[in-house]
């Protein structure tokens, strides 16, 4: 029997890989896909077997590199994705979403009334004060966050 | 570690050492904001006072310890009148500001709005209230309060009451009473308990919390009621205000079984929270919490302006 490839390889650009199952179309929307060239392709997975997960999702997109920004947006909503990039067909560099100590312009505190949501030039500022599970506070208002895909700015 | 040149926007930003080297220096300076003797430290300084809310009573503490201190004040006393009204941002104002005095006290009614403005000076900035969030020299005075009263801030029963989920002050003032060792009751209508975040962090400092809803049962132990006043300005929906006004009152009745040491204090404005005939009784403590933001603010000052600058 001939195996069939669900999602055919890229030449050049990212593969997103062991996302939470089910948060593909998030990571989309983080990558914004709208933003990328008309030539662009974008494969998505969804529900895909894993060894390690059991189900997971993946994202592959072409002749693209994700900001730090974006890989931070990324680890906030699936913290054991992987994120290869590939260059001519080969994997050029692999490596897991790491959660830095602060999270700078990625998301908007959920605070109405923070400062950050008012027209100052200031960049939304989150403080990770727990890792298992995520838990973020607002570096201006004080406020928690422990859930972030409503959130993503 | 020395307060000079420090920002002071929360009173976590303090330690307990900090807090009771200011509370020292403010039982000194009490003959000072009396005028009964005269000081000079802050001669040739200036310090900002940037209110973009209303405010009487800590500006005018703020403004009269600068005055007592030998300094003087520059002031915005109302949004509608600053440049902000022609669209300056917060953060335009405060640079502008800090280039203008020594040390800069903001009010203003975003949450988060001092710490915007401490990035934004490279003077001193002392947070007198930023939205529903930090106001630590009122938690500073009102441990003043009670520290003259007890001579202890450890081992006191404090009932918190009324409205702990906008009262910026029972915030600040319930960390304070944990890192002291002062037992905590709280005694709020059920929808304006203490918000979950900052009962988690209370706990997690090990502070002794109770709940009493029953106001008579929570004053019969208590050293200190701190009565709060219902923040109608911070309702989202006047609805729910009007369920909970009027909702406690404290008068003769309700201190018949109290403490004879037993302190009544509120942060003032009080909106009929506490009867005028509690006034006159021994229990009576807020108007000299009024009074003892003046040395409270002078001793913060004094501590802040003594001479090093922030980033100098």
């Amino acid at each position: 029997m001939v195996r069939e490839l669900k999602i055919t390889p890229i030449k050049n650009g990212t593969v997103i890989d062991h996302i939470t199952s089910g948060l593909a179309l998030d990571v989309l929307r983080i990558i914004n896909i709208q933003s990328l060239d008309k030539d662009s392709t974008v494969s998505v997975a969804i529900r895909v077997r894993s060894g390690k997960l059991g189900w997971k999702d993946i994202v592959k997109v072409e002749n693209m590199e994700l900001s730090p920004r974006k890989v931070n947006a990324i680890a906030l909503i699936t913290p054991r994705a992987t994120i290869s990039i590939i260059r001519d067909f080969k994997v050029q560099e692999k490596r897991t979403v790491d959660l830095p100590d602060r999270i700078i312009g990625v998301l908007r505190c959920p605070n109405p009334n923070c400062i950050t949501n008012q027209p100052e030039p200031v960049e939304s500022e989150f403080e990770v004060t727990e890792r298992h599970p995520v838990i973020l506070q607002c570096a201006y208002c004080d406020r928690r966050v422990d859930s972030f895909l409503s959130q993503l700015a | 570690m020395s307060l000079h040149g420090r920002d002071v926007i929360s009173i976590r930003d303090l330690s307990r050492e900090e807090i009771e080297e200011i509370l020292a220096s403010s039982r000194k300076m009490v003959p000072y904001a009396e005028g009964k003797k005269v000081t000079h430290p802050l001669d040739d300084q200036i310090v900002a006072m940037a209110f973009f809310e209303p405010s009487t009573r800590t500006r005018l503490s703020f403004e009269s310890a600068v005055q007592r201190l030998g300094g003087s004040c520059i002031t915005i006393a109302d949004a509608a009148a600053s440049s902000m009204r022609k669209g300056e941002s917060l953060y335009d104002t405060i640079r502008m500001l800090s280039g203008y005095a020594e040390a800069i006290v903001i009010r203003h009614p975003n949450e988060g709005s001092a710490r915007l403005a401490a990035r934004a000076s490279d003077r001193p900035v002392i947070n007198a209230g930023d939205g529903a969030g930090q106001h630590p020299t009122q938690t500073l005075l009102d441990l003043a309060t009670m520290q003259e009263a007890f001579d202890t801030l450890s081992g006191l029963r404090v009932v918190l009451l009324g409205d702990l989920k906008y009262g910026r002050t029972v915030h600040s003032l319930a960390h304070a009473l944990a890192l002291f060792g002062s037992e905590i009751v709280l005694s709020a209508p059920p929808t304006l308990g203490l918000p979950d975040e900052v009962l988690e962090r209370l706990e997690h400092m090990g502070a002794k919390i109770t709940a009493e809803p029953d106001l008579h049962k929570a004053v019969r132990d208590a050293d200190v009621l701190y009565v709060t006043r219902i923040q109608k300005e911070r309702f989202p929906d006047e609805s729910d205000y009007r369920k909970v006004a009027g909702s406690y009152r404290i008068d003769a009745s309700v201190l018949r079984d109290a403490k004879p040491r037993l302190i009544v204090m509120h942060p003032l404005p009080r909106a009929g929270e506490i009867a005028p005939e509690v006034d006159d009784t021994p229990h009576a403590a807020y108007f000299r919490q009024a009074f003892l933001a003046v040395p409270v603010r002078m001793a913060l000052l004094n501590a802040v302006l003594g001479g090093a600058k922030k980033g100098g």
